[in-house]
């Protein structure tokens, strides 16, 4: 996740670096706002929390083992503003003393893993954890997830930001000058590792440290949990029931895609251009439309648009992942939480414009 | 016994302790080795860090292999003139550089479309592109390790100003790198004193719920130190404004080893396009 020097060009590196520093003046004005001068202790201090939890060996479920970043982690805790500002800090320290992360690229992963990342982790655990109650079962998923969704987020921007570099960037003889793979290259390398490894150890510190706060100090979980119901009155469980129905309903989903591979042809009106050249797609189209027989050649619209974009998991069927089962699971995946992802910063902007309104009125 | 993972006493606890002290290690050593007696201990710290950095530019920008080597082999001279050991610069920097980048580079040579090498299964753009990819990697580490084992860290972080970081972000690094210390020795102490009272295997959920633990419990003693760190800052006079001494001088030496630097980015610059 922390990308080394030379794999990113000094454009690409430039514009991250750029684009990270509105983010830090606007959560340096922010936090200076909320804590006053407690923020240079408590950001230095949870900086080097940050190292140090970046370097705890996690043992995962199959004999692997991962590292947390603590994204969420930080966000739970200290708000997004004041994580973004600490990690950012603990990736400084780490690419300047430790050879952990380049220094050009110290703008790119601040960007992808402190800025991106404390903000989407914010968005998902204010989103899941709603009103509940501090001491609630639904914070700690909510945590977990922040920390998971978080962590997939930003390893797909350092994907996308690996995966331009051999469109952008080649010497006389044709060789890439940075990362030398394609998107539909990057992105698959990136998350498979990600959506599993990294993802999990994300998830189980994030969630089992908010667990273990429950217990030890639940004031720690107050500042960012926004208006939380009496404790008297939550039922945590009951409240957190639907939501998680609904997430065990898209995981059984998930796990069922593959389901799909035993469909037969294509959807109707889902051709491709080379089926119209496939004597058995030419017999399949022809018999779900009535035995109207499709023109010899494809549409020259449907040609040409056809060639513009090349999906990565074109037809649920990554070229890199040999078995068929895990491509369809794969893709589920992937394109659940894109749209989980969407949905969250839809609600989020929703919610912010509606609070906005009627102060301006 | 069943239920005993068959795993190697606390492997886990082990590969954590080890990790730590690693990084304490290397703290350290980088403290004793900027104190020596060398070329590039007797510069400016503002010197050696705008002069390694421009450095580092160039190498990013280069298009041409033998130049980015040659960058490897200047740094390796200021190494040595600066009692680096190559011993020293192998093991903390080229050897991970390469285990990582190689790892990661390997495939493009079979993957980077172009033509045959020699008739073997890769392609010369492929052996290019990873050889940009591995040397760069190392370009970059041998200079940072240069820099930060010449130059004690709180000035690296006050030379930083040169970059118009702001004065409160060089504080915040500089206290960040101090405690990173206190934290890392704390994290150490947690484990080793489980180490010391584990008498068998632990399961893997045994392992993450302890991992989980000791990452709560070291959240607890971060926040409450920084209130203690908090409370001495008060008592010395802190009112939320931060100061940085600027101790750093130029001298006449410090002037040329900038010239130097600037002409050796600029030609590296020139000669990479």
């Amino acid at each position: 996740m922390h990308i080394p020097d030379g794999y990113l060009s000094p454009a690409t590196c430039a514009t991250l670096f750029a684009g990270s520093v509105p983010f830090w003046r606007m959560a340096l004005r922010r936090v200076k706002k909320a804590m006053n001068s407690r923020q240079v202790p408590l950001l230095s201090l949870f900086a080097a929390f940050s190292f140090v939890i970046m370097m705890f060996n996690l043992p995962l479920p199959g004999g692997t083992t991962g590292h947390a970043t603590g994204i969420g982690l930080a966000t739970v805790v200290i708000g997004p503003w004041a994580a973004m500002l600490a990690v950012s800090v603990a990736l400084v320290v780490q690419a300047l003393f430790f050879g952990d992360g380049g220094v050009t690229a110290i703008g790119a992963n601040c960007f992808n893993m402190a800025i991106a990342g404390s903000l989407v982790a914010y968005a998902v655990y204010r989103l899941l954890a709603g009103r509940s109650a501090l001491a609630s079962a639904r914070r700690v998923a909510a945590a977990g997830l922040a920390g998971y969704i978080a962590i997939n987020v930003s390893a797909l921007l350092a994907a996308v930001e690996f995966g331009i570099q051999p469109l952008l960037y080649k010497d006389a003889a044709g060789a890439p000058l940075y990362c030398p793979y394609p998107l539909s290259i990057a992105i698959p390398a990136m998350m498979i590792g990600h959506l599993t490894i990294a993802g999990l150890a994300e998830l189980a510190v994030s969630a089992g440290v908010v667990a273990f706060l429950q217990r030890s100090d639940l004031s720690l979980l107050r500042s960012t949990a926004g208006k939380v119901v009496d404790a008297a009155q939550a039922l945590p469980l009951t409240a957190a029931r639907p939501l998680r129905a609904l997430w065990a309903g898209l995981a059984m989903l998930m796990v069922l895609t593959p389901l799909g591979i035993l469909a037969a042809g294509s959807a109707w009106g889902e051709w491709m251009a080379s089926d119209y050249a496939n004597p058995a797609a030419r017999r399949q189209i022809a018999a779900a439309s009535f035995n109207h027989v499709a023109p010899q050649l494809p549409p020259q619209g449907l040609q040409r648009l056809s060639a513009v974009w090349t999906a990565p998991f074109a037809r649920y069927a990554p070229p890199y992942i040999r078995g068929a089962a895990f491509g369809y699971l794969l893709s589920a995946m992937f394109g659940a939480g894109m749209i989980v992802l969407a949905f969250l910063m839809l609600g989020r902007f929703i919610r912010s414009a509606a609070r906005a309104g009627p102060e301006a009125a | 016994m069943s239920d005993v993972h068959p795993h190697a006493r606390g492997g886990f606890i082990e590969h954590t302790l080890e990790g730590l002290h690693r990084a304490m290690e290397r703290a350290m050593y980088a403290e004793s080795a900027a104190s020596r007696n060398g070329l590039l201990q007797r510069l400016d710290a503002r010197v050696k860090v705008a002069g390694l950095f421009s450095l580092i530019v160039a190498v990013a920008l280069a298009a041409k292999l033998w130049l980015i080597a040659a960058v490897i082999g200047l740094a390796i001279i200021l190494a040595l003139f600066s009692a680096i050991s190559l011993r020293a610069l192998a093991m903390r920097a080229w050897l991970g550089a390469l285990l990582f980048s190689g790892t990661i580079a390997a495939p493009a040579l079979f993957l980077t479309p172009g033509t045959s090498f020699h008739g073997l299964p890769i392609t010369l753009q492929g052996l290019r592109t990873a050889g940009f990819l591995v040397l760069r990697a190392e370009a970059a580490a041998t200079l940072m390790l240069v820099l930060v084992y010449t130059t004690p860290w709180a000035h690296v972080l006050k030379a930083l100003r040169i970059f118009r970081v702001p004065v409160v972000f060089v504080v915040i690094l500089g206290m960040t790198c101090r405690y990173i210390l206190l934290m890392l020795q704390t994290a150490h102490e947690m484990f080793e004193s489980r180490q010391s009272r584990t008498v068998n295997s632990m399961t893997p959920a045994e392992q993450r719920r302890l991992a989980v633990a000791g990452s709560g419990v070291l959240l607890g003693k971060t926040l409450q130190m920084s209130g203690e760190v908090y409370l001495a800052m008060q008592a010395r006079g802190f009112r939320g404004e931060v100061y940085l001494l600027e101790d750093l001088q130029m001298r006449r030496l410090d002037w040329v080893a900038l010239g130097a630097f600037a002409v050796l980015a600029s030609v590296s610059i020139w000669a990479g396009r």
